[in-house]
């Protein structure tokens, strides 16, 4: 089976996985802030079009459901209070220097093709082309933990988190036309509850060490060395 | 035929190239509120500096007068190989992408040496920054050169434009990324305004003007044609690479003029385009250009790899 072979949508969905790949180096490769929320938004966005686009052409109507809770929840809900945290707490001008931004690159396109590799006897067992965006979902998910490695602010921590999580959502929808109704809506309302937990530990870490940088957490000995 | 074709294919590309930077020229000056040259104007300039005496540095040596014939003629070679109205060409045959990759680095070469030869500060500062952006955007350029020949399995250009038409409407996401890739490097290596401003050659950033500055006269009506000829070239290939509709498939007079028309409605777009681009974005400073290289050789990178992961046959 080819590409070419495939329907509009299927191109389309396939398309869809590579810009959320796209987006997830982006965000690796960011140091300002604001910048990477909305680049989270924007693969959150990216989510909800493939989920619908994936709902309209599998004729599962329950997708538009979790279509529309990505929306609210990662393209709206979380950015907005992730960007007004960050306003909050004036770091929205801060530059973080990423060190050896090129290795971190190679980095993850090496990550990528470690999960090609990884899943390519998986996919070769199912003859649905969609399962080939597998690959794509494993990769989000490695990109995000090493976007949580390489950046040391907590703010990004978190958008590292909620990528992963993406990245397991997106790996759902090509690989089982989606989990079941009340499997995504425990999900949704997890990361909810993530999300503004972590609101509260940013507030917490900011009170006791007075940054955000999460470096700093090692040098929290009760005595000065 | 198919020769006599090749040939009038490739004076149409040498005579079209000054207008097309006219086009070019005209929208830039139409989205800045400012009045418009004529379009012939590229033309008129080109035939101003012909007529006059060249002026030549006592210390140049041979190479700094020779380039300007040996980088026209390179960029001649080039526009033989590359299809503009029809794909049904014998020079293509003999011409892969990478030989045209190939002409274009042999082009640079000289005119770097020629810009070091007269050994004027600006001449070898212009030299080093040329050769410092176009050693990161070759791999680039590569990189999406070879996301296309991979989708084609050939690296022959006319054969790869065949394919992409015969396929129809295939939405594939390698393409994407090899368009945009190329599109980035493009405006890298045709000089365009984030990485170097063509406008002007009185600022300390300049890189291809710094080069050129020693040249007068007819080198100079050379040079400058080679790099309009340049700039056409990239947008001959991005658009008939990636949007080939309209491009004749057989030696008919009514599929040639189809063909021309095709052609000319993309590059008159694609330049439009370029315009407005050039208008929003501000030029970089130069040590941020390997960012913007690197981004381009990322989605060269990203376009073969969703092409292994997400298009491959099974």
């Amino acid at each position: 089976m080819n590409i070419e072979q495939q329907d509009f949508y299927t191109q389309a969905i396939l398309s869809m996985a590579a810009l959320v790949g796209l987006t997830s180096f982006l965000m690796l490769g960011q140091g300002r802030l604001l910048r990477l929320i909305f680049v989270f938004a924007l693969q959150g966005l990216l989510l909800t079009l493939t989920t619908a686009l994936a709902a309209y052409s599998t004729n599962n109507h329950h997708l538009y459901i979790s279509a529309f809770l990505t929306l609210v929840l990662k393209v709206m809900f979380i950015p907005w209070m992730l960007r007004r945290q960050v306003l909050a707490m004036n770091m929205h001008r801060d530059v973080e220097a990423l060190k050896n931004n090129t290795a971190l690159m190679l980095t993850g396109a090496s990550l990528m093709v470690f999960s090609y590799y990884v899943l390519h006897p998986i996919v070769l067992t199912s003859s649905a082309i969609m399962l080939n965006a597998l690959a794509v979902s494993l990769s989000v998910v490695l990109l995000g933990m090493l976007l949580m490695i390489s950046h040391r602010q907590a703010v990004a921590h978190v958008v590292g988190f909620m990528s992963i999580e993406n990245g397991l959502f997106f790996a759902a929808i090509v690989a089982t036309k989606g989990m079941p109704m009340v499997v995504e809506l425990g999900v949704a309302f997890d990361v909810l509850v993530a999300a503004v937990l972590f609101g509260i530990f940013f507030f917490h870490i900011r009170a006791s060490i007075d940054s955000l940088d999460v470096d700093r957490m090692n040098r929290l000995h009760e005595v000065d060395q | 035929m198919n020769w006599l074709i090749a040939v009038i294919q490739t004076m149409l590309f040498v005579a079209l190239a000054p207008l097309l930077s006219a086009w070019l020229k005209w929208c830039k000056c139409l989205l800045q509120n400012r009045k418009a040259p004529s379009l012939l104007q590229p033309y008129r300039d080109l035939i101003k500096l012909i007529r006059k005496q060249p002026a030549v540095a006592e210390q140049a040596s041979w190479i700094f007068t020779r380039s300007p014939y040996i980088i026209f003629s390179a960029m001649v070679l080039a526009a033989s190989v590359v299809p503009l109205i029809t794909v049904d060409l014998p020079t293509t045959a003999s011409a892969d992408v990478i030989v045209l990759v190939g002409f274009f680095a042999f082009a640079r070469f000289f005119l770097a040496l020629a810009g070091l030869d007269v050994g004027t500060a600006f001449g070898g500062m212009g030299s080093s920054r040329e050769m410092t952006i176009s050693s990161l955007a070759e791999p680039a350029m590569l990189m999406a050169v070879f996301t296309l020949t991979m989708t084609a399995s050939t690296t022959n250009l006319a054969l790869a434009m065949e394919h992409v038409l015969n396929e129809g409407m295939v939405l594939r996401p390698s393409f994407v990324f090899a368009l945009f890739a190329l599109i980035l490097v493009a405006i890298a290596e045709t000089g365009r305004i984030p990485v170097d401003n063509p406008a002007t050659h009185l600022e300390l950033t300049m890189i291809h003007e710094a080069m050129i500055l020693e040249y007068s006269g007819r080198h100079l009506a050379l040079i400058e044609w080679a790099s309009q000829l340049k700039l056409m070239l990239y947008g001959v290939l991005i658009a008939n690479i990636f949007l080939p509709w309209g491009i004749a498939q057989a030696l008919g007079a009514k599929a040639l003029v189809y063909g021309l028309l095709a052609i000319a409605l993309k590059l008159a777009v694609l330049c439009a385009l370029l315009a407005i681009a050039e208008t929003l974005v501000a030029k970089m400073r130069l040590f941020r250009v390997q960012e913007y290289l690197s981004f381009a050789y990322l989605l060269g990178l990203l376009g073969m790899l969703s092409h292994i992961i997400l298009e491959a046959s099974r």
